[in-house]
């Protein structure tokens, strides 16, 4: 497998940036990205409440993180950490079409429904390695901005990031996926297992 | 026994409760250190390797800034060996054990997880309605207290499985359905981690066999040298299904694969598979009957 590697700064203006990405790429994060889970994509898309915060062109993981309350509306961060993307994966094409959000990060990768909807709008799926907070907490530099406050730990953050990675192009936006792959492969392979039996 | 020395010892328990959660959550144990070295050592597929070499740099980063190894505080599970003349009833110690969930949370501070199941509503700082989740066993002739805190992350209890083969079914059926479950699961519970099975039992028991497996030294084989031989066989067939790390692809997916079993019903064969995830997290202390605690990392 040929990998490439990149450093991409979120928001992204250029949509092209997401194009250079292929799935199994290394990529490292700058700038800003969105911190958003289950009730947030709930209350955004089935209660239809409009989310305060700009999403063109972000970058949105899925996490709930572990803050301390500074004042008000003003938090730091303890530990933060990613949660599995499956659940929330039917909230994929509306962020992309609706909102402008260009990437989502999570752990454990999206089911294959995912593929047209991120082909079509230019979006990408990044892996992250789940479990791996305290690195993940050394990566963001700040929690800028904290919105619905009453989900907590399932609001939406605003974090700062600094060199945010390593990540892996889980799926990309020509229609691979390295989960879709993985699991064909398994699926023969267990045909192999179950006969040796 | 006095009221003086009884309420003594139960705080006793729940300092060593509140000990154990955040030390759990800290430092992971040796065995799954070098488990996790060893894996980085013979994995040959790209991001497998990315995967398996942040997850050593995290655990350093981990013990370098006294953080949380995930931040997922999990539910509060214990695992108590009661000795019948320990001096403290078990309605005391689960109130300890909660009391000390609770205070660690709210002390570190530690996100706390808990909601009510239908209302979704926090129920408090890691504790509710039946919760911490509590494992008995008593033993005889002894008058100390083990106490063992596993904290559950979601992301690999929602890999959960049950299923109830039927005799005819056989051990095929049994290794058919812990492959099947493990591919399903896919990069969804942190591979590679710690599958953990029970056989046998009832439904609802072979599940909590399943949970009692992944709480034990990473490795470790089953007393019976007939299930010891499952354990190894399916540990060696798991590795071959090539979901590696994170579910990217690649040789290591699984760290090891313990199994408990109970004896069952003539007509009955069950299968549970409950997943611990890569930061499989554990700590343990002995108490003693004055109240005398020892920590101990390995158990």
């Amino acid at each position: 497998m040929t990998v490439a590697t990149h450093e991409v700064t979120f928001p992204i203006t250029d949509p092209q940036t997401i194009l250079e990405l292929r799935a199994g790429d290394e990529v490292t994060v700058q700038g800003h990205i969105i911190g958003i889970r289950d009730r947030t994509q709930i209350r955004i898309f089935d209660q239809g409440i409009e989310p305060p915060m700009d999403l063109r062109g972000a970058f949105l993981l899925h996490t709930a993180p572990g803050v301390r309350k500074l004042g008000e509306g003003r938090y730091e961060k303890v530990c933060i950490g990613t949660t599995t993307s499956a659940r929330m994966v039917r909230f994929t094409e509306p962020l992309g079409a609706q909102y402008g959000v260009r990437a989502i990060c999570g752990k454990g990768g999206f089911p294959d429904e995912a593929i047209e909807p991120m082909r079509r709008l230019g979006m990408v799926y990044f892996a992250i390695v789940g479990g791996a907070a305290a690195l993940e907490t050394t990566q963001i530099e700040e929690i800028e901005e904290v919105a619905w406050e009453e989900l907590m730990p399932e609001c939406l953050w605003k974090f700062r990031v600094k060199d945010f990675g390593p990540l892996t192009v889980g799926i990309d936006a020509h229609g691979n996926s390295l989960y879709h792959d993985v699991q064909a492969q398994a699926h023969e392979k267990l045909k192999e297992l179950y006969a040796r039996l | 026994m006095s009221i003086d020395t009884t309420t003594e010892l139960q705080h006793a328990v729940e300092d060593a409760a509140a000990h154990l959660y955040v030390w759990a959550l800290k430092d992971i144990p040796q065995d799954l250190r070098d488990a996790l070295a060893a894996a980085a050592g013979r994995e040959t597929s790209v991001p497998g390797q990315r995967v398996l070499n942040t997850i050593l740099r995290n655990i350093e980063v981990a013990d370098g800034e006294n953080n949380l190894v995930c931040q997922d505080t999990g539910i509060a599970v214990y695992t108590c060996r009661v000795g019948e003349r320990f001096p403290l009833h078990p309605a005391r110690i689960y109130e300890a054990l909660r009391d000390g969930t609770a205070r660690a949370t709210v002390e570190h501070p530690l996100r706390s997880n808990a909601v009510h199941t239908i209302t979704r509503e926090n129920t408090g700082p890691n504790i509710g309605h039946r919760l911490p989740i509590v494992h008995w066993e008593f033993v005889a002739d002894w008058d100390g207290l083990d106490v063992k805190c596993v904290p559950k992350g979601s992301g690999s209890e929602n890999m959960s499985f049950l299923k109830m083969c039927v005799p005819a079914d056989g051990v095929k059926g049994i290794k058919q359905f812990v492959l099947e479950s493990i591919v399903g699961a896919g990069g969804k519970p942190c591979p590679p981690g710690i599958v953990g099975i029970g056989i046998g039992g009832s439904a609802d028991y072979a599940m909590y066999l399943a949970k009692e497996a992944i709480a034990r030294p990473i490795g470790t084989r089953n007393a019976d040298p007939v299930v010891a031989q499952l354990e190894e066989e399916l540990y060696g067939l798991l590795n071959e299904t090539g979901i590696g790390p994170m579910g990217l692809g690649g040789d290591v997916t699984v760290l090891n694969c313990h199994i408990e079993h109970a004896d069952t019903h003539m007509t009955l064969n069950p299968v549970a598979v409950n997943y611990q995830c890569w930061a499989a997290r554990r700590a343990s202390a002995h108490i003693a009957a004055d109240g005398t605690t020892e920590f101990d990392r390995e158990a």
